[in-house]
């Protein structure tokens, strides 16, 4: 389905308190999302996240980690971090109401746009609603960026709580990283081990053009200087469950949150948060296409399905490393491409693939990601500057660049260092990317309004619309809610009423749309539902 | 500038050699008017002690 696909982004966002590093990373997460919450719902209970679906430790090799032998940190599925507690079965009431008061640090928030917002180990974490196409990936994500703000501000307006400075980033210099996820379903039927053959030297050559840019090379910046993604130097292995260490650059959670013997979820944790709305297109949309190839099986008779990298993570770093372009990554085969040459030849493969299936009949989503992965190919190669209103790196390498020439800067200057924090800093009158989008300097791709609109509004074509709608219409009325399930707690029935919602594309405003117009209360939807 | 704690060392010929490093065409498509202005607006909004502010910024945990 070329571009088209269920997709949601993940970010963990940097938070800070001016003058305090010390300060209490999870208290302050969780102060960030209930200040929102309680804005939003008026501080009435709220919904809580319904854990039963999740499985962090399957593994999509085809086995299941033992949950002894699993580090605390991969236990997402149990509210509360311990280790110990285990799934639990049918839920009623005071199960899912008690299980995150007891822990003030488990803020978990389900908003009306279809997004779950809520502490991840130390940091804000803002899950997006699943959305189609690459564009609504945009408008979603830049959606969070404007509720991180709308809660930093929140805090700030609240006496007696600690104003924090909030940042779309994954590392701190100093040796910590954060994740950016990105989820894509795909098809059970594909065999793991062509995911793995085809999107590793994919994702090791993505980052030319989704990398965020970074001041400081190595994991704790030891070396000065500057590098093209702000995540390549935390990855360690090539294929792995784990996202907290030895960072895998495929990673195997098979947690689909959808039917299993349809869907494998690929999470990959490799990329970068953005803020240039082309290079999060770019990043989901490209890879939208690969995963489409990879599907129907086209690069098995490709040359883009021969690029089998010799050392995948020693590629992946050096490519960082080199904002120049210029390096090389050494092929099995024996051959030696740039990385750029590596997404000319995925980018070849999807227009013959788009061509074959679609002929002219492509759609708008994909015919955008092919010119405009392209253009941007095309720019890296001619001028790496003239990507600047597309490419994070190349935006922040040039302001740097700018100040190392003008003030005669070494690369160990702490004011470059302060640059690149600042770039990705939410708040319009401090976040450089924002200071460079109101000077027109960047390109931006979703209206202002719609990005709003998103803020609050959950995407129309996936189960989101479901989820949001019904928090929004019955929110006192929904107990818990989770990716694939929405659960009712409603007058004249002893149990809660769990909704499954395993089939992402269902639960369209098409769908169920005139079907909640009808319902006035949570009880006749349930009563329709449940027939 | 208030607040800037670092001066501003004369620019060192061997520095720009660094730069090169880096592609060479960041003029083409600015001319330097333009970055001086985007510059000097981006150093209204730095934090002004941008050691500190550096060194204050410390995470942790993470996926």
């Amino acid at each position: 389905m070329t571009v088209r696909r269920v997709v949601g982004l993940e970010t963990e966002y940097g938070i800070s308190v001016p003058g305090d590093p010390g300060a209490n990373p999870m208290l302050l997460s969780a102060q960030v999302v209930n200040a929102y919450a309680t804005a939003t719902t008026g501080g009435r209970s709220r919904p809580r996240w319904d854990y039963e679906d999740e499985a962090p430790l399957r593994d999509a090799r085809g086995f299941e980690v033992e949950r002894a032998r699993a580090h605390p940190s991969q236990l997402t599925d149990a509210p509360g971090r311990a280790a110990g507690e285990g799934r639990r079965a049918a839920p009623n009431a005071s199960d899912v109401v008690s299980a995150e008061t007891e822990d003030p640090t488990m803020a978990n928030v389900i908003l009306t746009n279809g997004a779950r917002f809520y502490v991840d180990h130390a940091h804000p974490e803002y899950s997006s609603p699943e959305v189609l196409t690459p564009r609504d990936a945009v408008t979603w994500d830049r959606a969070g960026e404007l509720i991180l703000l709308e809660s930093l501000r929140r805090v700030a307006a609240t006496p007696g709580l600690t104003p924090v400075t909030i940042y779309k980033n994954n590392t701190d210099g100093k040796g910590a990283s954060y994740g950016t996820h990105e989820n894509y379903l795909m098809n059970r039927s594909t065999p793991f081990g062509d995911v793995v053959r085809h999107l590793t030297p994919f994702f090791v050559s993505r980052q030319v053009f989704a990398g965020a840019g970074r001041v400081g090379l190595g994991q704790d910046s030891r070396e000065a200087g500057f590098q093209i993604s702000q995540r390549a130097d935390f990855f360690e292995v090539e294929v792995g469950l784990e996202t907290t260490m030895k960072r895998p650059i495929i990673n195997t959670r098979d947690e689909p949150h959808a039917t299993v013997e349809k869907y494998r979820r690929l999470h990959v944790i490799v990329g970068d948060a953005t803020m240039c709305e082309v290079a999060t297109l770019l990043k989901v949309g490209t890879t939208s296409l690969v995963l489409a190839m990879l599907e129907s099986g086209w690069l098995e008779d490709s040359p883009a399905g021969r690029l089998l990298l010799s050392e995948p993570v020693r590629a992946l770093h050096e490519v960082s490393h080199d904002p120049s372009l210029r390096h090389l990554v050494r092929l099995r085969d024996g051959r030696r491409l740039s990385a750029v040459q590596l997404q000319w030849a995925y980018l070849e493969a999807a227009r013959a693939y788009v061509a074959d299936r679609y002929g002219d009949d492509v759609d708008a989503d994909t015919a955008e990601v092919l010119t405009r992965w392209e253009q941007v190919l095309t720019r890296l190669e001619t001028d790496v500057f003239s990507a600047a209103r597309e490419v994070d790196w190349v935006a922040k390498l040039r302001l740097l660049e700018g100040y190392r020439s003008r003030d005669g800067l070494d690369w160990d200057n702490a004011r470059l260092a302060a640059v690149d924090l600042q770039w990705s800093d939410v708040r319009p009158e401090k976040g450089l990317y924002l200071k460079l989008a109101e000077r027109d300097q960047v390109e931006r791709l979703v209206p202002e309004a719609a990005v709003r609109h998103a803020v609050d509004h959950p995407p129309t074509d996936t189960r989101a619309y479901f989820r949001g709608e019904c928090l929004a219409r019955y929110g006192p009325r929904v107990a818990a809610a989770s990716w694939d399930s929405v659960i009712f707690d409603v007058a004249g029935r002893g149990a809660l009423q769990r909704v499954p919602t395993l089939e992402p594309l269902r639960g369209t405003r098409e769908h169920v749309g005139a079907l909640l117009d009808r319902c006035e209360t949570a009880e006749e939807l349930v009563a329709a539902l449940t027939g | 500038m208030p607040g800037q704690e670092q001066q501003r060392p004369s620019r060192r010929e061997d520095e720009v050699e660094d730069a090169a490093a880096v592609p060479a065409q960041a003029k083409a498509t600015e001319t330097d008017a333009d970055v001086d202005a985007l510059l000097d607006e981006i150093d209204e909004v730095l934090e002004s002690n941008s050691e500190e502010f550096v060194r204050g910024f410390v995470q942790k945990g993470g996926q």
